[in-house]
């Protein structure tokens, strides 16, 4: 970190101060023609966020220009105490415009050399929405201006106050937020012009007002009694309850987006336990999904004769639990007495094997290979003129996570949970302090895989139908994704993180083919800038820093 | 002495070498009915065997990448797979281009010159930028962090090369010159096989050499062995590693050409099993070890190639090649767990960098 800053403020020097803007307007030129290339752009082109007007790949492309302006007026007000403004326009401006040069070259050259026969994405449709419909001449000339007049407002942004600015940002950021929610959710197409400002007008209005009242708001409370500040804070507690409660209400698809949410973040606060608390990365978490999705299958699906045994849901998921734990405890054994690295390989390795062992023809008499099992009942089935299926499933999903979520909490300040934090940082101190390692290590591989097996139970309940290509290896790296991105080791992150990386690319279809693009950027990027997580547990940011003090010295 | 034998033999050491008994005596007993039953000719085994040096070689110029990094960092670069990608595609896209225009067929070597320049070009670009972007701010920061940023490079790339190229698979150009096989003492060889083997050997030989003979390549291997007194020795550290990325990639880059070459399919998946398995021949030849990194490839070829049908086919399990994944990871646990050295090499996997 030190020596990126020094390099910077060195290129800031008066000889060179072009250099800083052009250098930011060079990135965000290639950030914008990768966009471009690589498809996102067309892809949500079809996504109006104000019906009409804007639709969702040129709001991300506006969003390039926004982050590149801004960018280029921090640096330039960088190690200043009052930002120049006339300079910190001017390298909006050109940062915006060179973004904007990048583009209008691609649009120019890549039909002469016949780029679409490489790049799938070089289509018209890409040249529609850069040129904003008009066509080549008119069309280039207005990105050029668009880019030089948006970089230009960034930077304005950057120039306003804290409070303005915060208001500003997030109200511009609540119209596409808006119009997602409801296209996906009601009514199936963008914002009108008049609700977009609405939305925006809203959105900033309350920012505006929220900010000073917020510190006023903990302020009292702060100052209330001991007593009374635990009633304020059940309270809240109730509302979200009754909030969360209410939730699935919205309707079936709503509830369904819900309860893939939901199983995430059961997952996630099994995995959070195993790679957040006892710090041992686990890439075949899958495995216990499938083996818990496959218990249930095998001791409920009527197709299944081998066994002569049909229980119903309820019955199947103890068992679906226990044989979980138990397999847990069985690919424990052999591969916790490895070390960080290779622990995450061979449970990628053994994922795998699981995987390919269902999909085989060799177990297909028991496990049904490649037809998978299907036919399995649902938890509790939906009554005619009451809640849907998907509804009635996120309320058995809820009673889920709200045990995880106890057990979890309980474990992670009991004498155990203390022990992994120990084995998290220093196994060999650890060891020396008298922590029985294997058995630490297997108590959290078992906990995760439990839970694993029981999100794996519900998600067979939630389909009826189990196939082995549900249970690849990109399951667990989505998990991984969620937790990391809410924050190792945090609970609360974990949900956050559930929300924004699966709630959000379930709202949005047309992105699906991105996810796991988007999924590898951010965890690339959390790593680099935030490695402690959207909601970082106290603990754990404590030890990055300290690795970080460590680095300065 | 029994005591003290009592004490080190626990119950888990018992257990596994129980597994481990069980699994050999499976093996030896399916190998030996399968043979037995002749079910199929000596020719059958032959050529499963050539094929698998085939694949085997290119599984060793993956496995040196995975290991020369490990050597220098302590890190798995799990993004590797996804270098070795990249080479197939640029491969594929310069291969198609010369095809297109009869090139290819008329000055086959030159062709071929080009497309592994191309591919190996690339892919060390990549891996450099790789190194640049996502591992060196992080080469203080606590072991899960890099392996979490790689993990998640592979991801960004792979779906990056999606998101360029299509999701369609693409089938890779044959060269005329490469069609039909060769009889090398009394053994007849695909040309494509046979080119697959004489190109990965000629670059094993080339690395080899690079690394025992050259200045450079006596710096990288200081490094590797202690980066602090590396460095005191005046050489730079950062720029050994950048070299040894280099390399890795442009290797990985031909293994590229050479894996279209012989399977003729590209897509974007194309870099994570065939990674994966290199990561596997790494560590069977002994992770941080270059000679390791092919004897182990070799073996992993062959075995691959091989086991399906002597071992499973044996034992009585029906359609055995779908199981071939399964059994190269099952191979990397056990080695991990049974000789965690590799075949040649340093026990790393329970020692701490």
């Amino acid at each position: 970190m030190a020596a990126t800053t020094a390099s910077l403020s060195m290129n800031a020097k008066p000889a060179n101060r072009w250099s800083s803007p052009i250098k930011v307007g060079l990135l965000g030129g290639t950030v914008a023609i990768y966009l471009s290339l690589v498809g996102i752009l067309t892809a949500l082109a079809n996504r109006a966020v104000i019906t009409g007007v804007i639709s969702l790949g040129q709001v991300i492309l506006l969003g390039v220009y926004v982050m590149f302006g801004y960018m280029a007026a921090q640096r330039a007000a960088a190690g200043q105490d009052k930002a120049p403004v006339a300079w910190c326009l001017v390298s909006g401006a050109l940062a915006g415009l060179i973004t904007s040069v990048f583009l209008v070259a691609l649009v120019v050259i890549a039909p002469l050399i016949n780029l679409r026969s490489i790049f799938i994405n070089a289509s018209p449709e890409l040249w529609d929405l850069l040129t904003f419909g008009l066509g080549v001449p008119a069309g280039l000339l207005v990105l050029l201006v668009v880019g030089l007049v948006v970089g230009a407002l960034s930077a304005g942004l950057f120039l306003l106050p804290n409070r303005i600015r915060r208001s500003v940002g997030l109200g511009l950021a609540a119209i596409p937020i808006v119009s997602i929610l409801n296209s996906s959710l009601f009514a199936g197409r963008g914002l009108s012009p008049i609700g977009a400002l609405v939305t925006f007008v809203v959105a900033t209005v309350i920012a505006y007002l929220w900010q000073p009242a917020r510190s006023v708001v903990s302020q009292r409370v702060g100052a209330l009694p001991t007593k009374q500040q635990r009633v304020v804070v059940t309270a809240a507690y109730i509302a979200l309850g009754v909030f969360v409660l209410l939730l699935p209400l919205l309707g079936p698809y709503p509830a369904e987006i819900l309860d893939t949410v939901g199983i995430y973040v059961l997952m996630g606060l099994g995995l959070n336990i195993v790679v957040g608390f006892a710090g041992l990365l686990d890439l075949g978490y899958v495995a216990f999904f499938a083996i818990g999705a496959y218990t249930v299958g095998v001791l409920t699906s009527p197709e299944i004769q081998w066994l002569g045994v049909h229980l119903t849901w309820w019955e199947a998921l103890p068992f679906a639990v226990l044989v979980g734990t138990l397999a847990g405890v069985i690919l424990g054994i052999p591969v916790l007495q490895m070390r960080g690295d290779y622990l995450a390989i061979v449970t990628l390795g053994f994922g795998e094997i699981i995987r390919l062992i269902f999909l085989s023809d060799w177990l297909k008499p028991w496990l049904g290979g490649s037809n998978g099992i299907t036919r399995i009942p649902r938890a509790i089935k939906a009554t005619e003129g009451g809640l849907s299926d998907q509804q009635i499933l996120f309320y058995v999903i809820l009673a889920g996570i709200l045990i995880a979520i106890f057990v979890a909490t309980r474990l992670k300040y009991s004498r155990l949970g203390r022990n992994w934090m120990a084995v998290r940082e220093d196994e060999d101190v650890a060891q020396a302090m008298g922590i029985d390692l294997v058995k630490t290590k297997l108590a959290a591989f078992a906990t995760g895989a439990a839970f694993s097996a029981l999100s794996g139970a519900i998600f067979a309940s939630k389909l009826t139908s189990i196939y082995p290509h549900s249970f690849n290896l990109l399951v667990s790296i989505n998990v991984l994704a969620v937790i990391i991105v809410g924050g190792l080791g945090s609970i609360p992150g974990v949900i956050v993180g559930a929300l924004v990386l699966v709630g959000l690319p379930e709202l949005l279809r047309e992105f699906a083919e991105y996810r796991l693009l988007v999924y590898g950027a951010v965890l690339v990027f959390m790593m680099l800038k935030r490695p402690e997580g959207l909601v970082p547990e106290a603990r754990r940011k404590l030890e990055l820093h300290e690795e970080q003090g460590s680095l300065a010295e | 002495m029994i005591q003290r034998l009592r004490r080190r033999v626990t119950g888990t050491t018992v257990a596994m070498w129980i597994i481990g008994l069980v699994i050999l005596t499976g093996v030896i007993y399916g190998a030996v009915t399968s043979l037995a039953s002749a079910q199929y000719p000596p020719k059958v085994w032959v050529d499963l065997i050539v094929f698998g040096i085939a694949q085997g070689s290119v599984y060793a110029l993956i496995a040196l990448g995975y290991t020369m990094v490990y050597g220098i960092l302590r890190m798995i670069n799990f993004a590797h797979g996804e270098v070795f990608m990249a080479g197939a595609f640029i491969g594929y896209f310069i291969a198609t281009a010369l095809d297109k225009s009869g090139f290819l067929d008329q000055n086959f070597i030159v062709s071929e010159a080009l497309i592994f320049l191309g591919a190996m070009t690339v892919s060390a670009t990549i891996a450099v930028l790789l190194e640049r972007i996502a591992y060196r701010p992080l080469r203080r920061a606590p072991r899960l962090v890099p392996l979490i940023t790689a993990i998640g490079a592979s991801f960004f790339l792979q779906y990056t090369f999606r998101g360029f190229f299509g999701s369609g698979i693409k089938a890779y150009p044959e060269a005329e010159q490469l069609k039909g096989t060769i009889t090398i003492l009394g053994i007849n060889i695909l040309k494509t096989q046979a080119l697959v083997i004489v190109a990965a050997i000629v670059m094993l030989i080339a690395l080899y050499i690079f690394v025992q003979r050259t200045k450079t390549g006596r710096a990288m291997q200081a490094v590797s062995e202690d980066k602090d007194a590396a460095s005191l020795m005046g050489i730079d550290v950062d720029r050994m590693i950048v070299i040894t990325f280099l390399v890795g990639g442009a290797l990985a880059g031909a293994a590229g050409v050479l894996f279209s070459t012989l399977f003729r399919q590209v897509f974007f998946l194309t870099g994570f099993i065939p990674g994966l398995k290199a990561f596997t021949a790494a560590v069977l030849g002994g992770i941080g070890n270059v000679a390791g990194a092919m004897v182990g490839g070799l073996f992993l070829g062959i075995a691959e190639s091989l086991f399906p049908n002597l071992v499973l086919g044996g034992l009585g399990i029906p359609a055995p090649y779908q199981l071939k994944d399964a059994l190269a990871f099952l191979l990397l646990v056990l080695v991990l767990i049974f000789r965690p050295t590799g075949i040649l090499g340093e026990r790393l996997s329970t020692k701490k960098a």
